[in-house]
């Protein structure tokens, strides 16, 4: 009885494997598809060396004056000289330590929450939202505990962007959070109607005119002589519009809770508030935390705006850096740094959210 | 029981939130109040108001608002400046956002009747002119039909253009940005072929140019514009306060008084001077202390000081006095008298 | 525990403070009331404000000469006309930018949102790199980098780029040639109309025919011959009644023909390479929602693969890419507002800006454009809302 001996298995032939197989099945499979790949090389040759060249190779780097650049490529000398405005505004140079400070004491009170074992995160979430802004507001305002005050007017460039989305976050998000519960509260239907009409009057309106009217028309609609910050207005302006916003993304949030968890909290007899900041606000939360993620990044992209009720945040230090009479000429080099800072931010929030939602997609799995 | 309680106490709440709102006129009580004056400016207008790479605010316009400082506080810098662009700056004064509107504003009858604000006085006079490249070889304004303007909107400029040219029957296409800097800007680029505005403003605006000798300022000036300060109406101890300010500035000029020989001019001979450095009380009831005038020669100077270091011979614009001279110097600055 | 309550017997009512009736009327009452005592307080300070300023109210001002020149009108415009008039063109450009913005926007972001999916790798990456790079930088900056790095950096018209002797590309605008009808261009019009009658026939009776028969007739290629040929047809009979101003360099500028100013383009280009992001996003989103199984069963009937998605993944995707793209939409004409920062004459820029400035009557104008804003949000949700109906009553 002749043994069926096991042959080795045939390589699999050679236009298969390889980075020939890679290319003939990813790029070149059919006619079509291999002049679409013809088609974006070219485009990539057309755009991608000139940007190159402009941006790094020809580029100028060192130099302290506009005539340090040869004009060729790029001139990086107008962000470095330029740089502490872009960052800071016009926050006096001998007192930015503070903000640098507030940063760093936010980076490293946050930075825990996101380790597993953290036990203490309920104590230090706590820590986050009631006592530091406390202590961030005496840092950067001043006038307290022997710090010089600084006016808000003097605040600028990427500090007033990320003061700007952090604070509208932090303020948008409980109050979206009442608004989302108002707007489901069936046996209320006066104070659904007033929920549905702000959440609804806020994302029918271009943020400009919110800004417009917290910046110039808010004194009109206040007793003579109470007035506040103009930035604080802003601030204001922004986080209600926010709101509105992340009311209607915690609503959806609210909507994908199944309803034998409403049921259950009302069959263990918990009264409103419990069963809902115990049992359904928090799986809610849960289920949306991308969503929320994806509203501030496009809140911290709409912080961009300020500038246009005449806020020196980063891209309006910038333009405002563009007509510097010494400075002619730059702005392509202004826009793309701006870009690149904003893009940082953006992209590394995307990306967040996008890892939270792999991690946190649990027990709803279908 | 408790629901009514409740409702009476809601209802009663209501009522007074409803029922506080503030008396009329109390512009200068506030501002005494807050300890600072909220003073409108350009947001970046080099010789009226820019902020210079240190943040601080410099310009014509900036030296009054810093004039009231002193009058009101004896202190020159207790003002607040907010930037604002041309088509904010009405809304922001009218709402109390800022105390005074000094920001190279024309003073015309529509705008004291129907805004609801007051020009206190004329800081500066001025008329419309037109800058253009000079590689287009344009010498009269009257040959510019066709061309495109760049213009700042909601100004009187953008009003004076369309009745220039409809008047001459020339045509034009407009062009308009909300700020100095982004006219200029595309001015510069070449997205219209003529700028429009103030003449100061085109000298001042020239020098942003990367080759300021590129374009040229055609000789024609088309309007009046009387450029001056604005309070909101309805209090008029602050709206005499703000005018009195630019008052005295010029009638120091005229004594020759300034803020070097204040102090010495203290012990003058001559009443007017007497009476303008407070040295003889007078009852002026403006309701600040009796030594603002000055106070205000003190720390900021006298009209031919300011002129002379934001837009005249101290300053990069160099601007002739012109209309602006007194009017002892044939020029039409006029102030009535400190008595 | 020995004693138990009756199952049977009702519960005693609540003291009346814990029925959550009662507390749900109490609440409401008390925020009703907390919401009219705010704005009352708000608008008697408006009111008082406005009387003690000596600021002129109402709307009267709306039939006041305006006197100032507008760039660019789709209405007859000068400086005679009223202000109420600026409110129409300024409206009228606003959706004008925001209308060809939502189409280049949809079909840009349907190219990009198909290719994210190719099979071609480098395809699939160039799609994914532009959705990144395009959503993650604010919309101002980029509408700013069109306008002052882009457009205004094309060659003056002296050295316009030039296509033909009749397309001219400036930094000052696009110029194009402009049809003029002559007498005789009406039947033109009327052969269009009547062969668009024919094939809205033409394609009932096909389908038709294909739910009776299954027999497939190329209803769309007939209508499209239809809608061309029979109007050139009109025209060449009636001795082609069209004749064109072609744009020449005259003085400072191209005069004659159609001009599109560089502000419009350069909004257009930043509001709809930006959109177009997140709209492939969502339909990249859409055509994942359809289960694998449609795509094997369509591919076990034999359909080709761009019939597939032809017929298979795309009417399916659309279902869930609706509502989301409805709010691409909202957020486009929303964000055409940015206009204000290149002066580009939309709502925002020319009515609650020039005209408010040069009227004073910020109350009144902002009121206008908000509401006007919020009209246009409730329209479009209105006519997406019903359209999502419809698409929805497609499945059983």
């Amino acid at each position: 009885m002749a043994t069926l001996q096991k042959q080795a298995d045939l390589l699999p032939p050679v236009v298969s494997t390889g980075i020939v197989g890679w290319l003939r099945k990813n790029l070149f499979d059919t006619p079509l598809n291999a002049a679409l790949t013809l088609l974006a090389l070219y485009l990539l040759y057309l755009t991608v060396p000139p940007f190159l060249e402009w941006a790094l190779l020809k580029a100028d780097w060192s130099g302290t004056r506009s005539a340090d650049c040869s004009r060729a490529g790029a001139c990086w000398v107008f962000i470095e000289v330029r740089l502490n405005q872009f960052m800071y505004g016009f926050y006096p140079v001998a007192q930015q330590w503070r903000v640098n400070l507030t940063v760093a004491l936010l980076v490293v009170l946050v930075l825990p929450l996101f380790i597993k074992r953290f036990a203490l995160k309920r104590w230090l979430a706590a820590l986050i939202l009631l006592v530091y802004p406390v202590i961030a507001f005496h840092l950067l305002v001043g006038g307290s505990f022997g710090l010089v005050h600084v006016e808000t007017s003097k605040w600028g460039g990427l500090f007033l962007t990320l003061v700007i989305a952090v604070v509208g976050m932090v303020a948008a998000l409980p109050l979206g959070i009442l608004l989302a519960l108002g707007r489901r509260a069936e046996n209320m239907p006066v104070l659904k109607a007033l929920c549905v009409a702000f959440i609804e009057l806020w994302r029918g309106v271009p943020l400009i005119t919110v800004l417009f009217m917290s910046s110039v028309m808010l004194p009109f609609f206040l007793p003579e002589g109470l007035n506040f910050d103009k930035l604080l207005r802003a601030l204001i302006g922004v986080a209600l519009f926010e709101a509105a916003y992340m009311a209607e993304v915690v609503r959806g949030g609210l909507q994908g809770i199944p309803k034998g968890q409403y049921e259950a909290a009302d069959a263990l007899g918990l009264g409103y508030w419990k069963s809902t900041f115990l049992v359904t606000l928090p799986q809610a939360l849960k289920l949306v935390i991308p969503g929320i993620v994806n509203t501030f990044i496009a809140l911290f992209k709409d912080t961009s705006l300020v500038l246009i009720i005449g806020l020196f945040d980063l891209l309006g230090s910038i333009q405002a850096a563009n007509s510097d009479t010494n400075w002619l000429g730059f702005s392509v080099e202004g826009y793309v740094f701006a870009a690149c800072v904003y893009w940082v931010f953006c992209f590394g929030m995307s990306r967040y959210s996008q890892w939270l939602e792999a991690k946190l997609h649990t027990g709803h799995k279908r | 029981m408790k629901m009514r309680t409740m409702m009476t106490v809601v209802s009663t709440v209501a009522l007074a939130i409803a029922a506080g709102t503030a008396h009329a006129g109390a512009t200068f009580d506030a501002v005494k109040k807050k300890g600072f004056v909220q003073c409108g400016v350009n947001s970046g207008l080099p010789g009226f108001s820019a902020p210079d790479d240190k943040g601080v605010w410099k310009g014509i316009d900036v030296d009054v608002c810093r004039a009231v400082a002193a009058a009101v506080f004896g202190d020159a810098s207790k003002v607040k400046f907010t930037p604002l662009t041309a088509k904010e700056r009405f809304t922001a004064l009218q709402s109390g956002e800022i105390d005074i509107l000094s920001r190279n504003t024309t003073w015309t009858v529509t705008r004291d009747g129907g805004l609801g604000i007051s020009f206190t006085g004329v800081t500066y006079y001025d008329g419309q002119g037109f800058l253009i490249k000079k590689k287009l070889k344009v010498k009269s304004a009257l040959k510019l039909s066709g061309a495109t303007v760049c213009v700042q909107s909601g100004t009187t400029t953008e009003l004076n253009l369309a009745d220039y040219f409809g008047l001459h029957k020339m045509k034009f296409k407009p062009v308009v940005y909300d700020t100095a800097d982004e006219t200029v800007k595309s001015f510069e680029a070449g997205r219209c072929d003529v700028l429009t505005s103030d003449q100061s403003q085109l000298y001042a605006l020239r020098i942003k140019l990367a080759q300021p000798d590129s374009a040229v300022v055609l000789p024609e000036i088309i309007s009046k514009e009387p450029l001056g300060p604005s309070v909101r109406q309805g209090d008029a101890e602050w709206f005499n306060i703000v005018r009195w300010s630019l008052f005295a500035m010029l009638d120091a000029e005229e004594l020759g008084v300034n803020s070097k020989n204040a102090d010495e001019m203290k012990t003058s001979k001559n009443p007017e001077v007497k009476r303008l450095l407070g040295v003889d009380v007078i009852k002026h009831g403006l309701g600040v202390n009796d030594d603002w005038a000055y106070q205000i020669v003190k720390q900021v100077g006298n009209y031919a000081e300011v002129f002379d270091r934001n837009v005249g011979a101290g300053s990069p614009l160099k601007i002739a006095r012109g209309l602006n001279a007194l009017w002892n110097k044939g020029g039409i600055q006029y102030a009535p008298p400190i008595r | 525990m020995t004693q138990m309550t009756d199952p049977t017997g009702a519960p005693p009512r609540p003291p009346f403070w814990n029925d959550p009736k009662i507390r749900a009327i109490v609440f409401q009452v008390v925020v009703t009331l907390g919401v009219i005592a705010v704005g009352v307080y708000l608008v008697r300070n408006l009111m008082h404000n406005l009387e003690v300023r000596g600021i002129s109210t109402g709307f009267g001002f709306l039939e006041n000469r305006a006197g100032f020149a507008i760039n660019q009108s789709l209405i007859a415009y000068d400086q005679t006309s009223s202000y109420g008039r600026t409110f129409f063109v300024g409206l009228l450009n606003t959706l004008l930018v925001s209308g060809l913005g939502i189409v280049l926007a949809t079909i840009l972001g349907f190219i990009i949102g198909i290719a994210r999916l190719s099979r071609n790798w480098l395809i699939s990456k160039l799609a994914a790199a532009y959705i990144e790079i395009f959503r993650n930088i604010p919309l101002l900056l980029q509408i700013l980098f069109w306008y002052f790095a882009v457009f205004l950096n094309l060659p003056p018209p002296s050295e316009a780029l030039s296509l033909g002797d009749a397309v001219f590309l400036t930094q000052r605008g696009l110029y194009l040639p402009q049809p003029m009808a002559q007498s005789g261009f009406g039947w033109t019009v009327f052969a269009f109309l009547a062969a668009a009658v024919a094939s809205y026939f033409l394609v009932r009776w096909s389908r038709r025919r294909q739910d009776r028969t299954g027999q497939l007739f190329p209803a769309f290629m007939v209508s499209l011959a239809l809608l061309i040929l029979v109007p050139l047809g009109a025209f060449m009979v009636t001795g082609r009644p069209l004749a064109w101003t072609v744009p020449a360099l005259e003085g400072f500028n191209f005069t004659g023909g159609l001009s599109v100013i560089p502000e419009l383009g350069a909004l257009l280009a930043a509001l709809s390479i930006y959109t177009a992001a997140f709209i492939a996003e969502t339909v990249r989103a859409g055509i994942l929602a359809v289960s694998h199984g449609q795509t094997e069963a369509a591919s076990a009937l034999g359909l080709r693969r761009s019939w597939t998605l032809r017929l298979v993944i795309l009417p399916q995707a659309m279902r869930v890419t609706i509502p989301p793209l409805t709010s691409q939409y909202l957020n486009l004409t929303k964000n055409s507002s940015l206009a204000t920062a290149i002066g580009y004459p939309d709502l925002v820029s020319l009515f609650a800006g020039t005209t408010l400035n040069q009227t004073g009557q910020a109350v009144e104008v902002m009121a206008m454009t908000m509401a006007v804003y919020l009209a246009i949000s409730l329209v479009i949700s209105f006519f997406m809302n019903w359209y999502n109906a419809r698409m929805a009553l497609v499945e059983r």
